[in-house]
C-alpha cells in the first residue's frame, strides 16, 4: 500500500477535469448515471465514469483511494466479527452487523471497479488496535465500541472530503450516497450500546477521543446558534457532525495497520 | 443577504458548458389563500439550494413540534426524549437556514400535515420516517449543485444527522430489523443510499404544505 500516496495533501481538483469525458456530454453522462445508480446498477455505472477519466486525476484518485482504505478496514472488522464464533449474538445484533457488512463489502467493490489499476492493495489489518481493543473479537461490548468508532469516524472521514469533490459531482454524489450510508450505521450501532444516535458534544463514549475532536463546535455559518436559537450547546451540537481532515482520519486508523 | 452576500458575488466561473437534468419540476397555481413560492433555478447559485433545504427544514421542524406537542398514545419516555431531539435539531436547521439567507430567505412556509393522524403512533413514525429518508435523498441529490464550498460542508453536516434521524425513526418502528439502513433506500449491489433530485422532492412534500413550491429545472453551469 502507498501510504505516502495516502498522506499526500490533496490537492484542488483540476478545473478542466470535464474536458477529460472526452467525446460525452456531461447531461450525458449524469442522465445515464442517475439511472443507473437508481437501478442498482451503480457499481458498473461509476467504473465507466471513472476509470477513463478521473481516475487519471490523482486527486480524486487519492480521495478514492483514501475511502478505500478506510472501507477496506471496515470491512474487515464485519466480515471478521462476523465469523468470530459467539461474538455477535443472534437476533438483532446479527441482523444489524450482517446488513452494514454487506454494505462495507459493496463500497470496496465498488471503490475498486472505479479505481482499477489505481486501487491500493487491501493492506494487513491488526483489528486489536495495538492490544488497546485486545479483545474486540470475543467481547461484545468491545466489539460494538469501536464498530460505533469506524463509523463515526467513517462518517467525519467522507465529511472532509467533500470539498476536494466538488469539481466532480458525479464523484461527489457516490460520496455521499456512501455518506449517509455510514451515518445510518453509526446510529443504529450507538443505539445497540444504549448511546444516542447522535454525536453529543465531543463526547467519546469509551473510545479514543480523537474520533470526537471538534464534535463541541456551536457555530455554523458565522452564526452561533446556541444564541441563535437559545437551545443547549449538546442539542446543538448534536445536530450536524463534523468533519476530520485526512490527516486527522489517518492518524485514528493507523493503529489499525498490521 | 449578511451572509450570502460574497458567496452570490463570487460565483465559481468553470467553463461555458450548461448542463441540465432531464427532471419534473411542479408548477402552479398555490392553494385558495396561499401564496406561491419560487426558489428560482436551483442551478444558478447557492440561494435557491439554501432555500430548498430552507423549505425541508421548515416541515420538518414543524411535523416535530406537533408530534411533541400533541403526543400519540402510548409514546414511551424512549420516545418522547428521541423525538423532542429531532424536534430541536430541526428547528435549529431551520434557524441557521433563516439566518444564513437574511433578506433572500423564502418566507415561512404553512405546513399541511391534515393527512397524519398524530394519535397514531404508526401514522407518526411512518411520516418521520418518509420526511427524514425524503431529507437525506434530497441532500444526497443536492450537493452537486451546490457551487461554494462552505455551503457544501454545511450541507455535509446535517444530512448526516438526517441519516441518523431515519436510522432511528425505523429502528423504533422496525426494532429488531435491518431497516435503518435497509434495502428499499440502500441498493444492495452498491451500498449507495438514493437520491433525489428537487423536482421529484418538491412533488413529494407538496401534499404537507399549503404553499405551492416551485423551482425552475435544474441548472448546473460549470
Amino acid at each position: 500500500m502507498n501510504l505516502q500516496n495516502i498522506l499526500n495533501e490533496i490537492e484542488q481538483v483540476d478545473a478542466d477535469m470535464y474536458d477529460r469525458l472526452d467525446h460525452v456530454s456531461r447531461r450525458h453522462v449524469f442522465s445515464n448515471f442517475l439511472k443507473k445508480a437508481m437501478a442498482g446498477a451503480a457499481p458498473v455505472a461509476f467504473a465507466a465514469i471513472l476509470n477513463k477519466s478521473y481516475a487519471q486525476n490523482s486527486s480524486v484518485a487519492d480521495v478514492l483511494n483514501f475511502a478505500l482504505l478506510l472501507e477496506y478496514l471496515e470491512a474487515e472488522f464485519y466480515n471478521k466479527g462476523l465469523a468470530a464464533p459467539g461474538l455477535i449474538p443472534a437476533g438483532v445484533g446479527r441482523t444489524v452487523y450482517t446488513q452494514i457488512a454487506k454494505h462495507e463489502n459493496a463500497h470496496v467493490a465498488l471503490l475498486q471497479s472505479a479505481l482499477g489499476g489505481a486501487a491500493i492493495a487491501k493492506p494487513a489489518f491488526d483489528l486489536t488496535y495495538k492490544g488497546a481493543f485486545a479483545d474486540v473479537l470475543t467481547n461484545y461490548q468491545t466489539y460494538l465500541a469501536v464498530s460505533q468508532a469506524l463509523e463515526d469516524t467513517g462518517v467525519r472521514a467522507y465529511k472532509g472530503q467533500a470539498g476536494a469533490l466538488i469539481s466532480a459531482p458525479a464523484v461527489l454524489t457516490v460520496a455521499l450516497q456512501i455518506h449517509s450510508v455510514e451515518a445510518r450505521h453509526a446510529a443504529r450501532v450507538r443505539m445497540l450500546r444504549g448511546q444516542k444516535g447522535y454525536i453529543v458534544n465531543a463526547d467519546s463514549g469509551g473510545v479514543p477521543a480523537a474520533v470526537y475532536a471538534g464534535e463541541d463546535n456551536v457555530t455554523q455559518g458565522g452564526v452561533n446558534l446556541v444564541t441563535a436559537t437559545g437551545m443547549s450547546a449538546a442539542r446543538v451540537t448534536e445536530a450536524f457532525d463534523e468533519p476530520l481532515t485526512k490527516a486527522q482520519v489517518l492518524a485514528i486508523a493507523t493503529p489499525f495497520l498490521a | 443577504m449578511r451572509y450570502l452576500g460574497a458567496t452570490a458575488a463570487a460565483g465559481v466561473a468553470l467553463s461555458a458548458c450548461t448542463n441540465q437534468l432531464d427532471e419534473a419540476v411542479p408548477t402552479g397555481s398555490a392553494r385558495a389563500g396561499y401564496r406561491t413560492v419560487d426558489l428560482g433555478d436551483l442551478g444558478s447559485n447557492d440561494v435557491g439550494i439554501l432555500n430548498y433545504a430552507y423549505a425541508l427544514e421548515q416541515l420538518e421542524a414543524a411535523f416535530y413540534m406537533q408530534a411533541v406537542m400533541t403526543p400519540y398514545s402510548g409514546m414511551t419516555e424512549m420516545e418522547k426524549t428521541i423525538l423532542t431531539d429531532i424536534r430541536d435539531h430541526e428547528i435549529i436547521h431551520r434557524e441557521l437556514f433563516k439566518a444564513a439567507l437574511s433578506s433572500a430567505a423564502i418566507p415561512g412556509l404553512t405546513p399541511d400535515f391534515t393527512s397524519i393522524n398524530f394519535s397514531s403512533r404508526a401514522s407518526v413514525l411512518g411520516a418521520a420516517a418518509l420526511f427524514e429518508k425524503v431529507g437525506v435523498s434530497a441532500y444526497n441529490g443536492a450537493g452537486q449543485f451546490i457551487k461554494n464550498v462552505d455551503y457544501l460542508l454545511l450541507a455535509g453536516k446535517i444530512v448526516s444527522v438526517e441519516a441518523r434521524h431515519a436510522a432511528i425513526i425505523n429502528a423504533l418502528l422496525y426494532p429488531d430489523g435491518a431497516n435503518f439502513a435497509g434495502d428499499d433506500v440502500i441498493f444492495p449491489a452498491s451500498g449507495l443510499e438514493e437520491i433525489r433530485v428537487p423536482g421529484e422532492v418538491l412533488t413529494l412534500v407538496a401534499p404537507y404544505v399549503y404553499e405551492t413550491i416551485n423551482a425552475m429545472p435544474v441548472r448546473r453551469t460549470a
